[in-house]
């Protein structure tokens, strides 16, 4: 049997995955929100336990940034723009939700897949989470595919981001502090930026429906 | 085997039969308090049954000799079924015979005689019953599959005792593949056995029933072995349920009668709680559109897949 910290990561690692999954069905955007403020505490969670199981210090300063920013301001500011955009469902996304699930399953498959030269070579006790990490992370690809609203795409973008986050955090305990400080800022100044894009789009096109976007003339 | 296991194996058969009316008045009964209406006895389901025993059959004109057949299969394979879920002893001796794959299979047998006798007098109502009988199960049965892999994967054997040994061993610690398929298994349970997310068991003759329609057409003794089946098969599957997730309680190893005075109280507080708990979730989840039941046991699949998945990757 493994020491309970350990058991307690695996059942983040794999809380993780299963909230992917829950993002890829969910239809309502504010839900979507939700889960991903979720997501946020089931990171710090697994940060916090994985800084005090391996006990490096720079570990609770990321988890206070993720607290900090992927729980409390960005899904703030995200429920802030959804009130003033009044959007609250997506349309039907492109592909129905079993089949969007169907094709998660396989994205798993692949992933773990993939994960396995990674986790040989890593040498942490977290590397067998390496591969829920990259799943994470496609996952979120294929939301951002699979949803037609820019809100949707931009909540899968930051769920990607959340991926790659755990995939540094298992397979090397976390990127250097000034690396996670510059992607923290950028996922900040990213969404800033499309809040502003939001209003734009919706100016143009009157719905946020990207596949406006598509069309590169205006007539055709 | 010594005489010891097969008594016990006795035994435990006849507490299924016997305590799954009860389990069902206790069900009824828990629903009842929580919406706020006087429950009905827990003996209910017996005194219907006893009603049901005294009334004379009365059978379609072109109803088959499969359609009188039908109940006892059902009834039979229930009863079998009983015999080889571990919920109270560890050692039982049909055990051998069968595993927990042989174990959906008899599921799936009760399933197809249930839908063969529905369609088979030939009326609306039956036939549609049949056929959402069927696509509620083709969807069940693969969710339920991967759960019993994933603790067949866990404790490296597919008999239902084995895993449970394994699980009372305490090896196993906090698993997540096992969280995840025990959620899986909940949501099987209740599409399963036309709980309310599904199918009403309250309801009779209404459009959306599904397990009710198929029975339409049975009276008297026939009707009551349905429903003494139907309640057997949610003893059944809450029995699974602890054996494969909630094993505390169970005796392991050669036990006597002694055994089972520890095993029978805890095996009597594990379903109070799973009942009520069925309840709770009754009261507060609203019935799926059928076309949505695709979908809830999708999510079951899912939630089983991803639990295998998890368990290969983690459980090392």
């Amino acid at each position: 049997m493994l020491p309970w910290g350990q058991q307690l990561l695996d059942m983040c690692a794999a809380l993780l995955l299963l909230l992917s999954f829950a993002m890829l069905s969910q239809r309502r955007i504010v839900t979507l929100v939700n889960l991903y403020a979720v997501q946020g505490a089931v990171l710090t969670a697994a940060t916090l336990l994985l800084a005090w199981r391996t006990g490096e210090r720079h570990l609770y300063l990321s988890a206070a940034l993720t607290i900090v920013l992927k729980v409390t301001f960005l899904p703030w500011l995200l429920r802030r723009l959804l009130r003033r955009l009044d959007i609250y469902r997506d349309s039907e996304p492109r592909l129905n939700v079993t089949g969007t699930m169907l094709v998660g399953l396989l994205i798993v498959v692949f992933a773990f897949a993939l994960a396995q030269p990674i986790t040989r070579l890593a040498s942490t006790s977290t590397r067998s989470a390496i591969g829920i990490a990259i799943s994470v992370v496609l996952l979120a690809f294929l939301m951002m595919i699979t949803r037609r609203k820019a809100v949707a795409q931009v909540v899968g973008f930051l769920s990607m981001e959340n991926g790659v986050f755990f995939g540094a955090m298992s397979a090397s305990y976390g990127m250097p502090m000034v690396v996670e400080l510059g992607v923290a800022l950028d996922v900040l100044i990213a969404v800033l930026v499309l809040g502003v894009f939001f209003f734009q789009i919706r100016e143009q096109f009157d719905s946020l429906d990207l596949h406006h976007l598509e069309s590169l003339k205006e007539h055709d | 085997m010594t005489l010891g296991d097969w008594i016990t194996q006795g035994l435990e058969v006849l507490m299924a039969v016997a305590a799954a009316p009860v389990l069902l008045g206790w069900v009824n009964q828990c629903r009842a308090w929580l919406q706020n209406r006087r429950a009905p006895s827990l003996w209910l389901p017996y005194r219907n049954l006893h009603k049901l025993f005294h009334k004379e059959a009365v059978l379609a004109e072109n109803a088959s000799p499969l359609f009188r057949l039908a109940p006892y299969v059902v009834f039979g394979a229930m009863v079998l079924a009983a015999g080889i879920i571990p919920s109270m002893g560890t050692r039982l001796p049909l055990v051998v015979s069968a595993d927990a794959i042989a174990l959906v299979g008899l599921f799936v047998t009760a399933r197809v005689f249930l839908a063969l006798a529905a369609m088979d007098v030939g009326t609306a109502f039956g036939t549609l019953g049949a056929r959402r009988e069927m696509m509620v199960g083709f969807l069940a049965e693969p969710a339920l599959l991967m759960v019993i892999f994933v603790a067949s994967m866990i404790s490296a054997s597919t008999a239902l005792p084995a895993i449970t040994e394994h699980l009372l061993s305490g090896r196993v610690g906090l698993s997540p593949s096992l969280a995840f398929s025990a959620v899986a298994f909940v949501l099987v349970l209740l599409a399963e056995n036309g709980r309310i997310p599904v199918d009403n068991p309250a309801t009779h003759l209404e459009l959306t029933m599904i397990h009710e329609a198929t029975l339409l057409e049975y009276s008297a003794r026939h009707l009551a072995l349905m429903e003494w089946a139907a309640a057997l098969k949610l003893f059944n599957y809450v029995c699974i349920g602890f054996a494969l997730f909630l094993p505390w309680g169970v005796a392991e190893g050669h036990i006597g009668p002694l055994g089972l005075l520890v095993a029978i109280p805890a095996l009597a507080v594990k379903l109070a709680t799973a009942g009520a708990g069925l309840a709770l979730i009754e009261t507060v989840s609203a019935k799926l559109r059928v076309l949505r039941i695709p979908e809830f046991l999708a999510s079951a699949f899912l939630f089983a897949v991803l639990a295998l998945l998890v368990q290969v990757l983690l459980g090392t």
